[in-house]
C-alpha cells in the first residue's frame, strides 16, 4: 500500500470517530463488569438486538434514526432487566466460570434467534445521513460518524455524571466498591444491580441507533462488537469512564490506521495484540490503578 | 458400592460393544450421527484436561484445532504427505502453542475470565492471520484433495472407516484422561483447581503443572483438528479456527460435567443426536437450530445444574447411598 500523509489523517479522522463509538459500546459493559464483577459475554448481542431495532423502526417504520433511541434505550432497558432478573441474578455468586459459560449460553441464543427471525443478511439501512460527507482539507469526513462520536461522548459523558452525582449513581458505585458494606448503610443492593444491568445494556440501545446510519447489522455483528468492548474495557480499567473514552480512542485508531498501513485485515490481529499484551502485563488497564 | 461398580462395568461393556459394531447395521446418516458424537466426546475430552481438570477454562481453543487441521491439510494437499503423519506434526505444532500460551498466561498469573479472554483474542487473531495468509488458502480456505478409498491418507469410501479412526481416538483420549487422573499429575491438578494457593503451599509446582496440561490439551485438540479436515475434506479460517468450534469444543464438558472423566463423554452422547436429529428435520429453514439448543441447554445447566449431567448423577446417589445408610441403622 502507498504511504501518504493525506491517507494517514484520513485514517486519524476516522479512527477518533470510530473509537467514540467504541468507547459508547464499551461504557455499558464497564459499568456492568466494575459493579457486579461478571463479564457479559453477551454484550455484543445486546447491541446486535437493538441495532435490528434501530433497523427496522428506521427502514420499516421511516423514523430518523436518531429518534429511534426513544425506543432503543427503554427497549434495551426492559431487555436487559429481563435477562438479569431471570438468568443472571441467580448466578451472581456461583464461580466466576459458570457466569461465563451462562452469559456464553446466552449470547448463542440471541445470535441463533437473530438468525432465524432475520435470516443471516447482511442490513445496511440507507438514511439521509448515511451521505452527509464533507471534506475538511483534504480529507472526507463523514457526517453520520461524526454525529454518532458527538452523540457517545455526550451519552458517556451524561452516564459519568449519573454515576458521580446522583444519589442512585452514588449507590451504584458504593456498591461497585463493597457489597457488604452498601448494604450496611441502607442501600439496596439487589435494585442497585438491577439498575446498574438495565442503565449498561441502556446505553447499547442509544450506541446502536448512533450506528444504525453507517454500520450493517446482521446476526453476528455482536461479535466483533462485544470483542472489541472487552478490549477497551481492559485496556481502559475496570469501571473506568475516562479509560473507556481514552481507550476507545486507542483501538478506534489502531484499527483504522492499521487497516491503512497493513494489507487485508491484519489490522484486527493488532488490535488483539494489544489486548493480549496488556492483559499479561498490566490487567488493570492505563487508568485502573488499584483494582486487578 | 460394589454392585454399583459392577453395574458400571457391564454399563460400559454394552457401550462398548454397541459403539464397535455401530456401521455393521446403522445406515450411513446414522453412522454420521455416530461420528458427530465421538468427535465432540473427544474434543471435549481434550478440553477438560486443562479446562475441568486444572479449571483453566479456555474459550479459544479452536487456535488449536485450526493448527491441527490447517498443518495436515497442507502438508497432506500441497507436498502428499499423509496425515496420518501430519497429525503427528500438527499434534507437536500445537503442543509449542500450548507451552507458549500456557506459560505467557499463568506466568503472569491469569485466571477466570481474564484467561477465557486471552484465549478467545488469540483465536480470534488466529482467524484473521489465516485469513490474510494466501498461502494457505486466505479466506477460502484449503480443501482436502480426494485420492479414492486410501485408508493409507485418512480417506475412506463411506462414513464407516472414519467412524472407526474418530472411535480409536476418542476411547485413546479418554484412557489418557482417566490415567492422568489417577496419577499423581492428576491431584495436582485438581489440587490447583480447587486452591491454587493451597495447592502451591503443599509444593506443588502449580505454574508446571497447568502448562503441561495446556500443552497435553493443545496437542490432543490438534490432532482432532486433524480428523475433522479429513472428515469433512474443507477447512476455513472460521470454521477451524472461529468463536464456533471454540464453544463446541467446551460445550459438552460443561453440559456433562466438568473436570470428571466421563462428564465430556455423556455430555456429547446425550446431545449430539439431539442436536444432529433437529438439524435434519429442521433443515434449511432453521439453520441455527442446533446451536439454539446448545444456548439453551447451556443456560439451563448452568441454573439449575453447575455441575453438570454427571454431577447431578453423583448427587442423586450420593443421596439414594446415605438412605440407605440411615434406614440400615434404624
Amino acid at each position: 500500500m502507498v504511504f501518504s500523509p493525506e491517507l494517514l489523517l484520513q485514517a486519524l479522522i476516522t479512527g477518533v470517530l470510530l473509537g467514540g463509538i467504541f468507547a459508547l459500546i464499551s461504557v455499558g459493559l464497564s459499568l456492568i463488569w466494575g459493579v457486579m464483577r461478571i463479564v457479559n459475554f453477551a454484550h455484543g448481542e445486546f447491541l446486535m438486538i437493538a441495532m435490528y431495532i434501530a433497523y427496522y423502526l428506521v427502514v420499516k417504520g421511516g423514523w430518523d434514526p436518531y429518534l429511534t433511541i426513544l425506543i432503543t434505550a427503554p427497549a434495551l432497558f426492559l431487555i436487559g432487566i429481563l435477562i438479569f432478573q431471570t438468568t443472571i441474578r441467580p448466578i451472581l455468586k456461583d464461580p466466576s466460570m459458570n457466569q461465563i459459560m451462562l452469559t456464553v449460553g446466552l449470547s448463542l441464543i440471541m445470535q441463533n434467534l437473530a438468525l432465524v427471525f432475520f435470516k443471516a443478511d447482511v442490513l445496511t439501512a440507507n438514511t439521509t445521513y448515511t451521505r452527509l460527507n464533507f471534506m475538511l482539507g483534504p480529507v472526507v469526513v463523514r457526517g453520520s460518524q461524526l454525529i454518532a462520536f458527538a452523540g457517545s461522548a455526550l451519552t458517556a459523558f451524561l452516564l459519568y455524571w449519573f454515576l458521580q452525582k446522583t444519589e442512585t449513581g452514588r449507590a451504584i458505585r458504593a456498591a461497585s466498591l463493597n457489597r457488604d458494606a452498601a448494604t450496611l448503610v441502607g442501600i439496596n443492593v439487589r435494585n442497585t444491580y438491577l439498575l446498574a444491568f438495565g442503565i449498561g445494556s441502556a446505553s447499547l440501545g442509544v450506541a446502536a441507533s448512533l450506528m444504525i446510519p453507517f454500520y450493517y447489522t446482521s446476526p453476528t455483528v455482536g461479535l466483533f462488537f462485544g470483542l472489541i468492548a472487552y478490549v477497551v474495557v481492559v485496556l481502559g480499567g475496570l469501571g473506568s469512564f475516562p479509560g473507556a473514552l481514552v481507550a476507545g480512542l486507542i483501538i478506534g485508531l489502531t484499527e483504522s490506521v492499521g487497516a491503512s498501513l497493513l494489507p487485508g485485515s491484519l489490522a484486527r490481529v493488532l488490535t488483539f495484540g494489544i489486548f493480549i499484551v496488556v492483559l499479561l502485563f498490566k490487567p488493570q488497564g492505563i487508568f485502573g490503578g488499584k483494582q486487578k | 458400592m460394589k454392585p454399583l461398580l459392577k453395574n458400571s462395568s457391564i454399563l460400559l461393556a454394552v457401550i462398548l460393544l454397541v459403539a464397535l459394531t455401530l456401521p455393521l447395521y446403522a445406515g450411513e446418516y446414522y453412522i454420521h450421527i455416530g461420528v458427530m458424537v465421538l468427535f465432540y466426546a473427544y474434543m471435549a475430552v481434550a478440553w477438560n484436561i486443562l479446562g475441568g481438570y486444572a479449571g483453566q477454562h479456555s474459550l479459544g481453543h479452536s487456535l488449536f484445532m485450526g493448527i491441527g487441521a490447517y498443518t495436515s491439510t497442507y502438508l497432506f494437499s500441497v507436498m502428499g504427505i499423509t496425515p496420518w503423519l501430519g497429525m503427528w506434526v500438527g499434534g507437536a505444532l500445537a503442543g509449542v502453542m500450548g507451552l507458549f500460551v500456557g506459560y505467557l498466561c499463568f506466568r503472569y498469573g491469569l485466571k477466570g475470565p481474564y484467561f477465557a479472554l486471552v484465549t478467545i483474542a488469540l483465536a480470534e487473531a488466529a482467524v484473521y492471520i489465516a485469513t490474510n495468509a494466501e498461502g494457505i488458502g486466505g479466506a477460502q480456505g484449503l480443501s482436502v484433495a480426494w485420492t479414492g478409498n486410501a485408508p493409507e491418507m485418512m480417506q475412506f469410501n463411506g462414513k464407516g472407516g472414519y467412524y472407526y479412526v474418530i472411535l480409536v481416538m476418542t476411547v485413546a483420549a479418554i484412557v489418557l484422561s482417566t490415567w492422568i487422573i489417577r496419577r499423581r499429575f492428576g491431584y495436582q491438578l485438581l489440587a490447583v483447581r480447587e486452591n491454587e494457593d493451597a495447592a502451591e503451599a503443599l509444593g506443588v509446582d502449580t505454574l508446571r503443572v497447568k502448562v503441561q496440561a495446556s500443552i497435553i490439551s493443545a496437542m490432543l485438540t490438534a490432532l482432532g483438528g486433524t480428523f475433522f479436515a479429513q472428515y469433512f475434506t474443507y477447512i476455513n479460517p472460521r470454521n477451524v479456527f472461529g468463536e464456533g468450534p471454540s464453544i463446541q469444543i467446551l460445550l459438552f464438558a460443561i453440559i456433562g460435567g466438568l473436570g470428571t472423566v466421563w462428564g465430556p463423554v455423556v455430555g456429547a452422547l446425550v446431545l449430539v443426536p439431539v442436536a444432529e436429529l433437529s438439524r435434519g428435520w429442521l433443515g434449511g429453514s432453521f439453520s441455527g437450530a442446533h446451536i439454539l439448543l446448545y444456548g439453551t441447554v447451556m443456560v439451563l445447566v448452568m441454573l439449575f445444574m453447575p455441575n453438570g449431567i454427571v454431577g447431578l448423577y453423583e448427587k442423586i446417589r450420593q443421596r439414594i447411598q446415605n438412605r440407605n445408610e440411615k434406614s440400615e441403622v434404624a
